[in-house]
């Protein structure tokens, strides 16, 4: 759209509801043009800082800064920025050309140029031809493009968005989740995007911001907040994986009497902490495989659990803790093992991430 | 095979019984509003249907006379009187009840409750408990008028009662919470996300009231609107009361063919008028807003 | 706390003021009124001065002491009562068969059942004086009963109609399935749980018929006068304070119902 897109600042914001804290003294640089989503189980504050930033929430205390501008004080009319409402908030009364007129017309844009954006919008979401209808008349994916488009119609320089697609069914929301990302690719806004879930985030987005009780726990991108999670609750959060409790001393990670190699060195100092095992990682070590790169667990197959594309091995180790083996179950593979069959479970060094326990 | 086509003939059988005790059924719910519709049908269908037939009759002969007659003078002017008492308190019921049902959505839930107990409060009072209150007011030797006496503002008492202004005062007082109640329930069903939208979008908290707001009202003004023009159109007690004979309205005029006339001829044509009157006004508010819109609303 | 936003979109309270004191003003027109009456009706003068000169329950004697007033109130009750029981019974079940009933027939039938509130009252009641005048039921308390039941049914049919919305009728089938009939689930399972609405409606039916006017005045005498028709008459001809305390218990009344009928409905979250 021509425009260079603003960078968000967010200084020291906090939000007290009587003693609850929705937000604590939270802070977040956004860059130009980058897609950012704020990630956090309901209560979390996620939904509270994307209100603070659109000016529906006045925070108590706290900066927050569109390139230069410092906006905190701004009434939201005055703003500027797009924002996508988790239930699109389409105006009921007005056609879809009606409703991507709106904040054109509040602009004094003319009237041809208005008729032509229009025109461009629909065309950018793939609703040509649209204009006319009724919103009444959408189903629950139109509605959620012409919400889109209507957020962008008049090239803001930030674009908000409160889970909006929440309300559409699995395979729908997954398409659009690739949408919006090729939307923002192509117009390049800086996009602050709210949701709780974690597969989502992390298909759409250049940063995920994970929130939780009204703090950031950690800022990262998708593949280092997967892959590098830096606490119990991002791991168990995000993505599946279980925890096998592991004694810590200097660089050396212990876990059943047996000394384990690590992807890095602990970054925290914590006697006792957890392995944090995703299930994906983990593979039936078959015999006479060459195992080096690995750390090896010995257990017994308790069931196998077929669930379409992967199937689940669950395996129990001596000490009694259970985890599982996800396989996929291409033809390709190797055999699974039966159940009851003694197996070793092999996980790469590089795989191997710990994480202090949080009390 | 024979079981089959067995199966396939006792199924055929059945399908008739079935049908049938369907219909038993039906008929036995139907039964449950039998005592209503036919207490309704004596007591209100049946007596109507019987003036219907009264206002074309006199003696033994079918007439007009009786219609002709409402062309007189005397009741074009009690209709007009009655068309603009009942706009004019429509008007001042749309003005002062669109910003108490606003504000009742503005606020909290406790305090809207609050706000409806005030809003209801006349509702559940007599008509006629309101009515003597208004005459004790503003009758020219009535508390307000003594009072502006007593503080010297006024040097003869104000006419305040026993006219239209008295009439459209007290009617007034009526119908204000049946303009309110509808308006309410339509303005609730109006989510907040819209006017954040609106805000979000660039408009001024005045813009998106107006070009939001005020147009996803309109269903419940226009409920509001119905029900207290077709109320103000048939009212009697009020305009009886508090019109000190001054204020002729078509019910009155009815009224006074019945009691004083017996001519239950013009009472009748004055009532069939009036009906018909009041079913234009719904038919037409209901092509307007559409008729499933209507009846959900009242 | 007159900066604080009131809405979403930051509105302040104190850009609000003026819809605070209008709102407020209109509420007082709309309660204080009918409030004033109150002292009114303890004034030891005739006259209508406020306040009261002195202080006095003569015109509360004067209601009490009253045959004419006392048997009017008699008949009021007696009807308003019978009006309650019957108006219930009939709008309920119209109402739950409305609610069952699949047939597009019977929603038009829900019309028929709104007309007594949709039909101006005059024309009800010179309709009904002129059936009754052939069935000798003016001035008798059946025919007040009849003709207030047939003005209550509509509040009773809508409030029951409202209640049963929020019902889930699959608990019926369920007893139904448990070997109960039809009437015995409703009874049962059903009227129990929707009983806050049935007796709203009932309260409702019973204060429609208690200061129902129109129609007694033309059917309610002699005998049977109502208390309605008598304070009617009464207000035309002269300004007796009695009303005043007549009107002072009604309020009281009237506010005992409302809130009864509110606190049932907040209380069980409207059912």
């Amino acid at each position: 759209m021509g425009q260079i897109s603003l960078p968000i600042t967010i200084r020291n914001v906090t939000k007290a509801y009587g003693g609850f804290r929705a937000l604590d003294n939270v802070s977040l640089d956004v860059a130009s043009g980058e897609f950012l989503t704020l990630l956090g189980p309901s209560g979390s504050g996620k939904t509270t800082l994307l209100n603070v930033l659109a000016g529906f929430i006045r925070p108590d205390s706290g900066k927050v800064l569109f390139g230069e501008n410092d906006i905190t004080l701004t009434p939201p009319h005055k703003r500027d920025i797009g924002m996508v409402f988790q239930n699109y908030a389409l105006f009921p009364h007005m056609t879809v050309a009606g409703n991507l007129a709106y904040p054109l017309k509040l602009r004094r844009v003319s009237r041809a140029e208005i008729e032509e954006r229009v025109r461009r919008a629909l065309d950018i979401v793939q609703l040509s031809g649209f204009e006319d209808r009724h919103v009444d008349q959408l189903s629950g994916g139109q509605k959620q493009r012409v919400a889109l488009a209507r957020a962008i119609i008049f090239e803001p320089r930030v674009v908000l968005m409160d889970e909006p697609l929440s309300a559409l069914d699995k395979k729908l929301r997954e398409h659009m989740q690739i949408e919006v990302r090729h939307l923002h690719q192509r117009l390049g806004m800086t996009t602050v995007y709210v949701t709780h879930d974690q597969r989502e985030a992390l298909t759409m987005s250049d940063r995920i911001a994970v929130i939780d009780k009204g703090r950031f726990r950690q800022i990262d991108k998708p593949r280092d907040i997967y892959e590098r999670p830096r606490s119990r609750f991002i791991a168990e959060f995000i993505g599946e994986s279980y925890f096998l409790p592991v004694t810590v001393s200097g660089t050396e990670a212990v876990f059943g009497g047996q000394k384990l190699r690590l992807a890095e060195t602990p970054f925290s100092t914590s006697p006792s902490q957890f392995l944090v095992i995703r299930p994906e990682k983990l593979k039936i070590v078959t015999t006479g495989e060459d195992t080096s790169g690995l750390n090896l667990f010995r257990g017994r197959v308790k069931e196998l659990v077929y669930q379409g594309e992967t199937l689940l091995i669950s395996v129990e180790l001596p000490g009694g803790e259970e985890i599982g083996v996800r396989q996929p179950t291409s033809s390709a593979a190797p055999p699974p093992p039966e159940a009851g069959a003694e197996v070793v479970v092999g996980l790469a060094f590089d795989d191997t991430i710990i994480v202090p326990d949080e009390n | 095979m024979a079981a089959v086509a067995d199966y396939i003939s006792k199924a055929g059988e059945n399908a008739v019984e079935l049908k049938a005790q369907a219909r038993a059924e039906s008929l036995k719910l139907a039964s449950l509003t039998l005592p209503g519709l036919l207490i309704i049908a004596v007591i209100v269908l049946v007596p109507i249907a019987w003036l219907f037939w009264l206002s074309f009759r006199s003696g033994d002969a079918f007439t007009f006379e009786h219609y002709e007659r409402l062309l007189h003078p005397s009741y074009l002017s009690s209709l007009q009187t009655t068309f603009e008492l009942s706009f004019l308190v429509t008007g001042l019921c749309i003005v002062l009840g669109y910003p108490v049902a606003y504000l009742m959505t503005q606020v909290r839930e406790r305090m809207a409750a609050l706000l409806m107990m005030f809003v209801l409060f006349p509702v559940w009072t007599s008509l006629l408990v309101r009515c003597y209150a208004w005459l004790v007011l503003l009758q020219r030797r009535g508390i307000v008028n003594n009072w502006l006496l007593d503080v010297g503002l006024i040097d003869a008492p104000l006419r305040l009662m026993h006219n239209f202004t008295g009439t459209t005062i007290g009617m007034v007082h009526i119908m204000l919470p049946f303009m309110v109640l509808p308006l309410y329930a339509s303005m609730r069903a109006i989510s907040r996300d819209y006017m954040k939208a609106a805000a979000n979008l660039g408009a001024s908290p005045v813009q998106a009231f107006w070009q939001i707001f005020v147009p996803l009202s309109l269903p419940g003004l226009a409920a509001g609107i119905i029900i207290v023009f077709v109320l103000c159109l048939g009212f009697y007690v009020t305009p009886a009361l508090l019109g000190g004979g001054r204020v002729m309205m078509w019910s009155m005029q009815i009224e006074r063919n019945v009691t004083y006339y017996s001519d239950w001829g013009a009472a009748s044509a004055l009532g069939v008028v009036l009906l018909v009157m009041t079913l234009a006004v719904l038919w037409l508010v209901g092509r307007v807003i559409g008729f499933d819109k209507m009846l959900g609303a009242k | 706390m007159l900066s604080s936003p009131a809405t979403d979109t930051q509105i302040t309270h104190g850009r609000r003021l003026w819809l605070y004191v209008l709102v407020g003003l209109i509420l007082v027109f709309l309660v204080v009124p009918s409030l004033i009456i109150i002292p009114l009706s303890f004034s030891s003068s005739r006259l209508l001065a406020f306040p009261p000169p002195g202080w006095s329950l003569r015109w509360y004697e004067a209601f009490f002491g009253s045959l004419e007033w006392r048997s009017a109130t008699v008949t009021s009750f007696s009807a308003a009562f019978l009006t309650m029981i019957l108006a219930t019974a009939i709008g309920t079940l119209a109402a739950y068969s409305l609610r069952v009933s699949q047939s597009r027939l019977f929603q038009a039938a829900f019309i028929v059942f709104l007309l007594p509130m949709m039909i101006p009252a005059i024309l009800i009641a010179i309709g009904v004086f002129l059936l009754y005048a052939q069935l000798g039921l003016n001035n008798t308390l059946l025919g007040i009963v009849l003709a207030h039941t047939v003005m209550a049914i509509p509040f009773v049919v809508i409030t029951v109609a409202a209640g049963l919305r929020s019902y889930d009728m699959n608990q019926e089938m369920v007893a139904r399935s448990l070997g109960a009939s039809r009437p015995w689930a409703f009874l049962t399972i059903t009227l129990p749980q929707i009983k806050i609405s049935v007796i709203s409606a009932a309260l409702l039916a019973f204060i429609t018929s208690l200061d129902e006017v129109v129609i007694a005045l033309f059917i309610a005498g002699g005998d049977n006068m109502t208390l309605t028709k008598r304070m009617f008459n009464a207000l035309r001809d002269e300004i007796d304070p009695t009303i005043a305390a007549i009107s002072t218990l009604l309020l009281l009344l009237s506010a005992i119902l409302l809130a009864t009928s509110q606190f049932l409905q907040k209380g069980s979250g409207r059912r």
